[in-house]
């Protein structure tokens, strides 16, 4: 198959054969969000971090327990900080519970109705967690001068929204994700937007070297089926992208032979 | 003399001071998959039977759920 001539999707020394990222947001349980995972075929899964519950039963299985840090790749993110401080503190903590795993997913987000980033605190969380020595995944606007500034920070992988977190908008602006794709030296990935599986196409397409999504699966009538479709969806826009599409006409230009007609 | 300290934001009396591990163990948390800051820095697992509490401690305790 000619996804054999792919390389591999390379952060922070890894190599990833899925350029699927998912979330496990929004699910109905443990359960589901594991067999969409598996039917996702994706390696790598954010998690948030939360206070424990102080009132919880203690031998109810936790999210790490059905899905296992030995067998995926966890990406614990920042959501839900508002500010560089909040942010660094969050992945100091999820360090120290993955045992000393350093990749997070930075974001730092600026308002609540749109969840856009506030790209100020991200870029200075950036640079703390970078001097830190975190892996920094960072989730930022689709801005082609802010991706490389973050790039030239230090972050393994900088990930611009296609539309605001959760709304299924899909890719808002292909021409500014193709200026970043063209200018980047860290994988690209489109975080955020994707409502349905064209949309993941069309971020491979646009030469995206991967895309993450939580809600257009958890949200999809039949996430799990929706994590498949998901997967060809992300591997057939990779293709495609590497194939070369052929240049858009005007007019049309005959497939069959105009010579030989015997009429 | 009884101590008082926060635990994600609630307060708890204590009789008497007592190391982090043994909190952890009375709070059911001891086996999880958990992170402990105290005062605003990381306790490494490894210093949870050291670490003692004291009166006024704010103690975070975080794990990791579902988000994207």
């Amino acid at each position: 198959m000619s996804t054999e001539q792919d390389r591999p999707l390379l952060i922070a020394g890894v190599e990833y054969r899925s350029r699927l990222i998912i979330g496990s947001g929004k699910y109905k349980d443990f359960e589901e969000n594991l067999a969409a995972l598996e039917a996702s075929a994706a390696e790598m899964i954010t998690v948030a971090i939360r206070r424990v519950n102080l009132g919880q039963d203690k031998d109810e299985p936790s999210l790490l327990d059905i899905i296992s840090p030995e067998k995926y790749t966890i990406l614990p993110n920042t959501a839900g900080c508002y500010n560089a401080e909040d942010a660094v503190r969050t992945c100091r903590m999820a360090r120290e519970l993955l045992d000393g795993h350093k990749l997070v997913k930075l974001e730092v987000l600026g308002d609540q109705k749109t969840l856009y980033p506030n790209v100020t605190e991200t870029l200075a969380a950036a640079e703390t967690l970078v001097a830190e020595g975190f892996d920094v995944m960072v989730y930022t606007s689709d801005d082609p001068l802010v991706t490389r500034r973050l790039e030239e920070i230090g972050c393994v992988a900088v990930m611009p929204l296609g539309a605001p977190i959760g709304s299924g908008l899909g890719i808002r602006n292909p021409y500014n994700i193709r200026m970043i794709v063209e200018n980047a030296k860290v994988p690209i990935i489109v975080d955020a937007g994707v409502g349905t599986a064209s949309d993941a196409s069309i971020a491979m397409e646009l030469g995206c070297h991967g895309v993450l999504m939580n809600t257009a699966i958890a949200e999809a009538r039949n996430p799990v089926m929706m994590a498949s479709a998901m997967r060809k969806a992300v591997e057939a826009g990779r293709e495609a992208y590497l194939a070369g599409r052929m240049p858009r006409r005007l007019y049309a230009s005959a497939s069959s032979p105009v010579d030989g007609t015997f009429f | 003399m009884t101590i008082e300290i926060t635990v994600n934001g609630k307060t708890k009396t204590l009789v008497a001071e007592l190391s982090l591990e043994d909190l952890l163990l009375d709070l059911g948390m001891a086996k999880g998959r958990i992170a402990v800051e105290l005062n605003g820095h990381i306790v490494p697992r490894s210093q949870f039977s050291s670490q003692r509490i004291s009166n006024l401690d704010s103690i975070e305790i975080v794990q990791a759920i579902g988000g994207g």
